[in-house]
């Protein structure tokens, strides 16, 4: 059976429990996103893909799509909170685009260009949060974590590590790494891991390849994230 | 030291029967018997429960009341609500901390001692209220304090402290059907098994019966919808994580109604063919948990629960009781039933509701400690009776917890339909500025609305009901409110994890006086990005306390705005003040701005 719903006046087909995000995305209407990801269980916890459905917001990542649905999405008034949103993650943590190595192939920094964010709007928090270089391949750059865990889900459902988790609540909430020491190198993460690769910001790191793209080369360098079909495998098959 | 605590680890598990789903329950446990958790424990968890090292601290580190770094033998947490500040908690704890001789948050040097503020404990008819090693002690005076400083350095034991200062009264200041009878433990379930399941049910939707925890959800059509789901088992969840700050009720139900409590419950697994329930109680009052444990065994005695319950074949069940560990968070039953699984008390994406998928994916009832009561009242009583009390959209009666500026605090239980009005005068309250409602996520009624009642059709409530006189500024007891949102936000999404912490920034920016035009209008959007995009109801209502005072009392912020325009937060005069006090200097020259022009 043929079922569709509409964002925006468009019509979106979809198939029987899609959430409106994934139809959205197969249909090529791009919905800001950070924490949902296609291969994973969605989350619902950053809240960027907000959208109005008759009336009501909701997160599209959770939302099962029904047909007639009527969903507002590009919308002045739900950019403006997206970009709060985004603005929020900055200040939260310690985000500093030009001495990154994901400049360029950061979702978090591709979605505040592609919302027309202008500054951090709000004080720093400038937390005191500590870089966990001791693994051999990999960098930790806890400053830089979204807490979208994506890396939590990749390791438990992908990698069936469960190395990764969140503690502490809150805004005191972080990420923990499954060691007595709480070192990742004292962990059984590899650079094969999923975990590894699904990080929407530089939080992990592969070390030794930073660069080995240069700045100004890199996904959304080349054309904004909402261009992109397929945003997520753009920078995760690079 | 090692052995001590791999003894304690053990016995923790093996009370929960190896099971890893209780692992709140065990880590709560191994707390309380070694003062800390420490990676000592979490290693010999990790080993006995087969759980990775992450999930044990995940849990850990979500509750208030579990330490991963040691805390102190002693450690003092004082109740931090708008009606304890009323009362003068800052003082007292101030006081505590200078004859301790420690930094507020800060374990002693000698391991001995920690002071610190908490939510609101649930005590504010018999404020300043304290928890000490998670033992409430109520009624704190200043000399109180010195005593408890005084067997703090002397190490006294806690169970050796003097029984008085853990005396928590009832203070039932008007009672109606639900608490002017003593409960007879079996008589509501006697009468419901001769009605049988459904004649039980039908009483139940005759009454009307609503959900006290506030939002007042049909209690039949909750039934209805967990009977009708299909699942291998079903559950009953009592919530008695009243967190609510000014909310004290079931705190008094459990005390002296707790047999009408439970045969509420047993009532409920009846209905829906349920063979086990808990009572998830909050870790604030831990001191209940032997008295509620006692009661259950005598049920238990008079087969009131358990194995064919009053001779019927088959009607098996029985109430487990499970202890939070400070997390408002999870009194939404969706985080609650997280909770009750062991993990991190964070809420579920809905649907499925818990009437359908709840506890280990089960069907589940989740009521409030009132409404298994009331269901008790209405099985011996009938549905009838029950709905001809209160008005025509809230049947029955509501338990009212009075707090604040008044002569009498405490319970007040009254048909639905009361005024605020009607309330104010009995409880002896004079000049009153404004009544919260139903705690900071509820709703702010300011003296020209007191003719409005107590019902879902007006003015909904779990029970709060804190009382402010015109002597109250209404910003600070806002703030007060957004300084409890901040504490509580589980961290999960985005805008209720940031935003609270910017919105108690903009908040504390005015109390500072650098308040604008500007920042209020910042406040306002905070409020709406919290309202749309938040993920559960503290997020939704964590706006709340602040657009009902920015709408009811405008002038308490205004007087907060002193520039026209926009000052930064950061005063740079100020951020010197560590450096006068340093070089004990407070000329002119060592404040900034003040020099004057040309001098330089």
């Amino acid at each position: 059976m043929n079922m569709s719903f509409t964002i925006d006046g468009k019509t979106i087909p979809f198939t029987d429990g899609q959430t409106i995000i994934q139809a959205a995305l197969a249909a090529g209407t791009y919905i800001p996103h950070m924490c949902y990801h296609p291969d994973f269980k969605p989350h619902g916890s950053c809240k960027l893909c907000t959208v109005r459905v008759e009336g009501r917001e909701t997160a599209s990542c959770t939302m099962r799509a029904e047909p007639g649905m009527v969903v507002e999405s590009d919308t002045p008034l739900l950019n403006d909170q997206r970009r709060a949103l985004v603005q929020m993650l900055f200040v939260e943590g310690n985000h500093f685009c030009p001495s990154c190595e994901k400049s360029g192939d950061c979702k978090l920094q591709a979605t505040a260009y592609d919302l027309g964010m202008m500054s951090p709007h709000y004080d720093h928090f400038f937390p005191d949060r500590p870089v966990d270089a001791s693994h051999p391949d990999l960098l930790l750059d806890f400053n830089r974590c979204i807490l979208c865990s994506l890396c939590v889900r990749a390791s438990r459902d992908v990698d069936g590590k469960g190395a990764f988790a969140l503690s502490g609540r809150g805004i005191r909430t972080r990420l923990i790494v499954n060691a007595k020491s709480g070192r990742l190198a004292d962990t059984n993460v590899t650079v094969e891991d999923r975990a590894v690769h699904v990080c929407p910001v530089g939080a992990i790191l592969r070390k030794r390849v930073g660069f080995a793209v240069p700045i100004g080369r890199r996904v959304f360098d080349l054309k904004p994230l909402s261009t992109y079909v397929d945003a997520t495998s753009a920078i995760e098959n690079k | 030291m090692t052995h001590a605590v791999e003894t304690a680890v053990d016995a923790a598990i093996e009370r929960h029967h190896n099971d890893a789903g209780n692992l709140l329950q065990i880590l709560r446990e191994v707390q309380e018997a070694c003062d800390w958790i420490s990676p000592e424990a979490v290693d010999q968890l990790e080993r006995r429960l087969r759980l990775p090292r992450t999930k044990i601290e995940g849990v850990a580190g979500f509750y208030a009341f579990l330490y991963t770094r040691p805390r102190g033998r002693y450690r003092v947490l004082f109740s931090d609500n708008i009606t304890d500040r009323m009362a003068g908690n800052m003082g007292l704890l101030d006081r505590m901390c200078r004859e301790l001789w420690i930094e507020r948050g800060k374990v002693s040097e000698d391991g001995l001692v920690s002071v610190d503020t908490t939510s609101c404990t649930g005590m504010c008819d018999q404020g300043p209220a304290i928890l000490v090693n998670n033992h409430a002690i109520t009624r704190l005076t200043r000399s109180r304090v010195d005593e408890i400083c005084t067997l703090i350095r002397d190490r006294v034991p806690l169970p050796d402290w003097p029984a008085d200062y853990f005396r928590v009264d009832d203070n039932v200041q008007r009672r109606d059907v639900m608490l002017a009878s003593e409960p007879d433990p079996g008589a509501a379930l006697t009468a419901a098994l001769a009605r049988g399941a459904d004649g039980l049910q039908d009483e139940i939707r005759r009454s009307n019966l609503r959900g006290r925890g506030g939002a007042g959800f049909s209690t039949s059509s909750k039934w209805d919808a967990c009977r009708n789901a299909p699942g291998a088992e079903h559950y009953v969840v009592c919530n008695a994580d009243e967190g609510e700050p000014g909310t004290f009720k079931d705190r008094v139900l459990l005390t002296s109604f707790a047999d009408r409590v439970l045969a509420g419950m047993t009532l409920c697994a009846f209905v829906i063919g349920a063979r086990k329930g808990f009572i998830y109680l909050r870790g604030e009052y831990r001191y209940l948990l032997d008295h509620l444990r006692a009661v259950l065994s005598h049920r238990r005695n008079r087969n009131l629960l358990g194995r064919n319950i009053l001779g019927r074949r088959g009607f098996e069940f029985d109430i487990e009781v499970h202890m939070g560990a400070g997390a408002y968070v999870c009194g939404e039953e969706s985080a609650l039933i997280e909770s009750l699984e062991g993990k991190r008390g964070t809420p579920r994406n809905r649907p499925p509701f818990p009437v359908t998928s709840g506890y280990l994916g089960q069907p589940t009832v989740v009521n409030n400690v009132e409404t298994f009561a009331a269901a008790s009242l209405i099985a011996k009583n009938g549905g009838a009776w029950y709905s001809a009390i209160g008005t025509g959209q809230s049947a029955g009666t509501k338990i009212l917890c009075v707090s604040g500026d008044c002569a009498r605090p405490g319970i007040y239980e009254y048909p639905f339909g009361v005024s605020v009005r009607e309330i104010l005068a009995d409880c002896g309250a004079v000049d009153t500025q404004a009544v919260q409602i139903s705690g900071p996520s509820g709703t702010c009624v300011p003296a020209a609305d007191f003719d409005r009642r107590i019902a879902f059709e007006d003015l909904p409530t779990a029970g709060a009901f804190m009382v402010f006189d015109h002597t109250r500024d209404m910003f600070e007891v806002a703030r007060n409110f957004v300084h409890f949102f901040v504490h509580e936000s589980c961290g999960f999404c985005t805008p209720c994890r940031v935003g609270t912490s910017l919105l108690k920034n903009m908040m504390d920016k005015l109390a500072d006086g650098h308040g604008s035009p500007y920042d209020f209008g910042e406040i306002e959007k905070m409020n709406r990005i919290l309202q749309s995009m938040s993920h559960c109801g503290l997020g939704h209502s964590a706006c709340n306390p602040v657009l009902d005072t920015i709408a009811k009392f405008p002038h308490a912020y205004r007087r907060h705005l002193e520039h026209d325009e926009f000052r930064p937060a950061f005063d740079l005069d100020r951020a010197l003040a560590a450096a006068r006090r340093m070089t004990g200097r407070d000329d002119e020259q060592a404040h900034f701005g003040a020099v004057p022009e040309g001098e330089a």
